[in-house]
């Protein structure tokens, strides 16, 4: 935060440029992401007035050093997912460098040198794979070239493996290292040629490991909430109990006599208190005497919203929806009496990443500092520039890890950066870390969205569904749109090809309580509705759940369906016997490109679900690293399950009840089941995998319930959650 | 008011409220990081160390109550189990975003210690505490059965 670290990099660029001969200059040398012209537009107005972007003889993404260590710039979030090491994963297979000697670094906030750095929707790996594959090749190239002329033998008889450049017929080779200078001043090619799938000597293999479990099994990994400086200050900001509550006096007397506190101001989103230390802030903060005005605030209950949400459904209200699905004569005509009907109810969901909110940010004039662990660095700018009043090139963003997200760290409006850089502009030159209890993070809000969904299905003679009339209310992600978050998974299911008729439209009430992107956003609920109905509709019509799949996916040509399914029911032993009690359930869902079958294993205990063993499969392109898509598939199953199970935020009177983790519980240890994840092997291009594996768990789970009753689970979670709930029960059916 | 605590094998003096959580003396006063705030109301387990040897959540533990005893925090862990467990971590790839593994990892040690060959049972008693957003709780119990053999291999 002081202005070492950028004199720093200065001094370095500068020895580099001594290394590699002084040849650095002009655009040509960028490898890698290739800046079209509203990019570069975009670039200029969003990077105006900052640093030059830090520049490698090898593009933006790759540097060398002359030790022959690679370093490749991760422009997107490490959040656990592991995409350092598969953004590494790919340059290194297509440079052909020595796994054991490629390191990697946060990319700083740049938008000319890495393009938008957003990570969200599961992409990193899909949108990188070109442009990190091509920089390697461009990378791999150069040395091939400086090899040839050194050796004046032609390039196609050169061979590069594990960092080391080799001409077979002389028997002559040389590291990395040694050719480092010569490669730095080769052109870079624009269009280098691809290694193709079945030549791959890293992807795919499981030497592609992360490379952070060492810092973080020691405790040497710094998160935001680590970050020392000299001078620092730390805040925490007192919100108002209710969404949409101002503030309207407060007294902060006893607040500023607490020992250690700095300061007391109010700021736009509450009152801030600045201490020497964090349980300082926290104390003054509890002394706080805050008047809330609450004339604009939510002061309505879980219990009311529910209401209204099926009001909405029912078109009670002066909420208008929209079609999201409509095909067929006629499809709003009144279907026949014996449709089924299906309800669905799910709650308000908080992220509680085990790192609360938190960033630092320090404030100089025009220039402001920022070491954050969001997703959206290149939106972070322009937010913090907004707040300072300055220009987003102005605005430094040190991207380090943050201790998890589940969206939370990536909301457009970049609630809590925004509310550090609001304090530390108060508080010139001085660094401030701004710390969330879990409680702030809790009751702040930017949940998944509470939703109500009501489909009714007409079948056919065949017993597959003819009719389908599907209506699901959500408060939208977005301003602008479609809503289209809270319909996906239900828009493109292979469930509706089948339809001649569907009628599909979504209502998006708009209000106080705000909501966000959560792990697999819309999916997260939409994979329970379909795969939740298609067992049902299954059981109705005496069929086989997994061979009524089969039959709906062969009529919507869904071939990665089926040969998930295929593959599934034999890993998991579909039809096969299990001892008295227990039962499997089966759920398939595509979520982001991915899909996803899981299988699992239930039995009730007292009315509660006892989750066993989940044998799951995933086709989701090339697999760059089998060991991390396992490890995102056992998180998301982890995940799900506890949203399953007993996620819940309620609110009482406008005020959130659920804010910690005695009251908002998650799965622990002895609640997790044996895992198996099982990779279809694939030549298609690589879809993302933080994402997908949470959506089939809750369906696979109510699956088996409803094997093993025969009821149906109408609602989220399956499980009453804390004590304080409100004084309402989330409707839910108590297991049988 | 002035406190002597003993953390790491040294004796600190640190000018602080004796009610103020232990947790904040030793990531704020002593700037040793690697005990995390999750909860703050023992809940989470990110901010386990051992005090007298035993598992404790220091974010419920006053300083005042800390003075007298020996403190090791997962940047003093040592010995035998401590590095079998964190070649395990690291062999396995236990850690996904890793913000809760100090805390797995000092439950984990203290578990090894008074239970060398813990039956799955016994490891999800001694870990439940240790809440773990990113779901690593299976790598996680293998690592320490890989553990405690390794333990068991160099000691035999």
């Amino acid at each position: 935060m002081t202005d070492a670290p950028a004199s720093k990099r200065r001094f370095q660029m500068t020895r580099r440029k001594m290394i590699l001969g002084g040849t650095l200059a002009g655009g040509a040398l960028v490898i890698g992401y290739t800046a079209t012209h509203p990019m570069q537009a975009a670039g200029a107005l969003l990077s105006g007035g900052g640093p030059e972007p830090e520049e490698s003889a090898f593009g933006s993404f790759i540097r060398i050093s002359p030790d022959g260590w690679v370093t490749v710039v991760n422009k997107q979030q490490e959040l656990g997912q592991g995409i350092h090491a598969g953004l590494a994963a790919m340059i290194a297979e297509e440079l052909d460098a020595d796994w054991d000697r490629v390191r990697v670094v946060s990319a700083r906030a740049n938008f000319r040198a890495y393009g938008p750095q957003i990570t969200a929707g599961s992409r990193s790996v899909a949108s990188n794979w070109n442009p990190m594959r091509n920089a390697g090749a461009a990378a791999r190239a150069m040395f091939v070239a400086a090899a040839a002329m050194r050796w004046s033998v032609p390039r196609r008889l050169i061979d590069v493996r594990d960092g080391v450049v080799s001409h077979g017929p002389s028997g002559r080779s040389a590291t990395f290292s040694e050719l480092l200078a010569d490669a730095g001043r080769q052109a870079t090619p624009q269009t280098p040629v691809l290694k193709e799938a079945k030549d791959y000597r890293l992807i795919g293999t499981d030497r592609v490991r992360r490379k952070d479990s060492l810092p973080k099994s020691i405790g040497a990994q710094i998160y935001t909430q680590d970050v020392q400086l000299p001078d620092l200050l730390v805040a925490m900001v007192a919100h108002s109990p209710r969404f949409g509550g101002r503030l309207a006096r407060f007294d902060a007397v006893a607040a500023r006599s607490v020992r250690g506190v700095v300061d007391v101001f109010a700021i736009e989103t509450g009152v801030a208190v600045v201490a020497k230390n964090t349980f300082a802030a926290r104390r003054g903060r509890n002394a706080l005497t805050i008047e809330w005005d609450n004339s604009e605030a939510e002061k309505r209950s879980t219990a009311d919203l529910v209401r209204y949400f099926h009001d909405v459904a029912a078109g009670r209200t002066d909420v208008e929806p929209s079609d999201f699905h409509s095909k067929g004569e006629d499809p709003e005509a009144a279907f026949s009496a014996d449709a089924v009907e299906f309800s669905f109810d799910f709650p308000y969901l908080a992220h509680a990443p085990m790192e609360t909110l938190d960033c630092v940010a320090r404030v100089d004039g025009w220039d402001v500092k920022i070491i954050s662990g969001s997703h959206l660095a290149t939106v972070d700018q322009v937010q913090a520039a907004r707040v300072a009043l300055t220009v987003p090139g102005r605005v430094d963003v040190d991207v380090i890890p943050a201790g998890g997200s589940f969206g939370r760290r990536g909301i457009m409006g970049a609630d809590y950066l925004v509310e550090c850089v609001r304090i530390a502009k108060r508080m010139p030159r001085r660094p401030i870390k701004l710390i969330w209890t879990r409680e702030d993070e809790m009751s702040s809000g930017f949940f998944r969205p509470m939703s109500h969904h009501r489909v009714l299905v007409e079948l056919g003679k065949d017993g597959f569904p003819a009719r389908w009339r599907h209506r699901t209310v959500s408060q939208p992600l977005l301003p602008l749109g479609p809503n289209a978050q809270a319909v996906e998974g239900v828009a493109e299911s292979p469930y509706l090809a089948a339809a001649k008729v569907i009628d599909g439209k979504i209502y998006s009430p708009t209000f106080s309580v705000p909501v966000a992107f959560w792990r697999s956003v819309g999916h997260s609920h939409n994979a329970m509705v379909m795969e939740h109905i298609v067992d049902q509709l299954a059981r109705r019509v005496g069929r086989d759940p997994a061979g009524y799949r089969r039959a709906l996916y062969r009529r919507a040509g869904a071939k990665r369906h089926l040969a998930v399914l295929h593959e599934l029911c034999r890993r998991a032993g579909w039809g096969t016997g299990l001892e008295a009690g227990w039962a499997r359930g089966l759920a398939i869902h595509e979520c982001f490109g991915t899909v996803v079958g899981q299988i699992a294993e239930v039995r009730i205990d007292e009315g509660r679900p006892i989750v066993r063993r989940v044998v799951a499969v995933v086709d989701c392109g090339i697999a760059i690293s089998p060991d991390q898509i396992a490890a995102q598939m056992e998180g998301g199953i982890g995940f799900g399950l506890s949203a399953a199970l007993f996620g819940a935020v309620t609110i009482k009177d406008g005020v959130v009840q659920e804010t910690n983790f005695d009251s908002y519980p998650v799965i622990r240890m002895n609640e997790m089941p044996s895992i198996e994840t099982y990779i279809l092997p694939s030549t298609n291009r690589p879809t993302g995998m933080g994402e997908p594996g949470v959506p089939p768990i809750a369906p696979a789970i109510a699956n088996a319930i409803l094997a093993l009753t025969g009821s149906p689970t109408n609602s989220l979670p399956m499980l009453q959650a804390g004590a304080s709930n409100g004084g309402f029960s989330f409707p839910h059916r108590t297991v049988a | 008011m002035a406190y002597s605590l003993w953390v790491n094998g040294k004796t600190h003096h640190v000018d602080e409220d004796g009610q103020t959580p232990l947790l904040w003396v030793l990531r704020d006063a002593l700037k040793l990081t690697g005990t995390k705030y999750g909860c703050g109301v023992a809940q989470c387990g990110a901010c386990t160390v051992h005090i007298d040897g035993q598992p404790v959540r220091s974010c419920s533990f006053p300083l005042e109550a800390a003075s007298a005893a020996q403190i090791v925090t997962i940047e003093g862990c040592d010995g035998a189990e401590a590095n079998a467990i964190r070649n395990a971590w690291v062999t396995r790839d236990v850690p996904q975003c890793g913000f809760c593994q100090s805390g797995q990892i000092m439950s984990a040690v203290a578990l090894l210690r008074a239970t060398p060959a813990p039956s799955d049972a016994e490891i999800d008693l001694a870990m439940s505490g240790n809440i773990c957003r990113c779901g690593t709780y299976n790598r996680i119990r293998a690592a320490i059965h890989d553990a405690a053999g390794q333990v068991r291999s160099t000691q035999s």
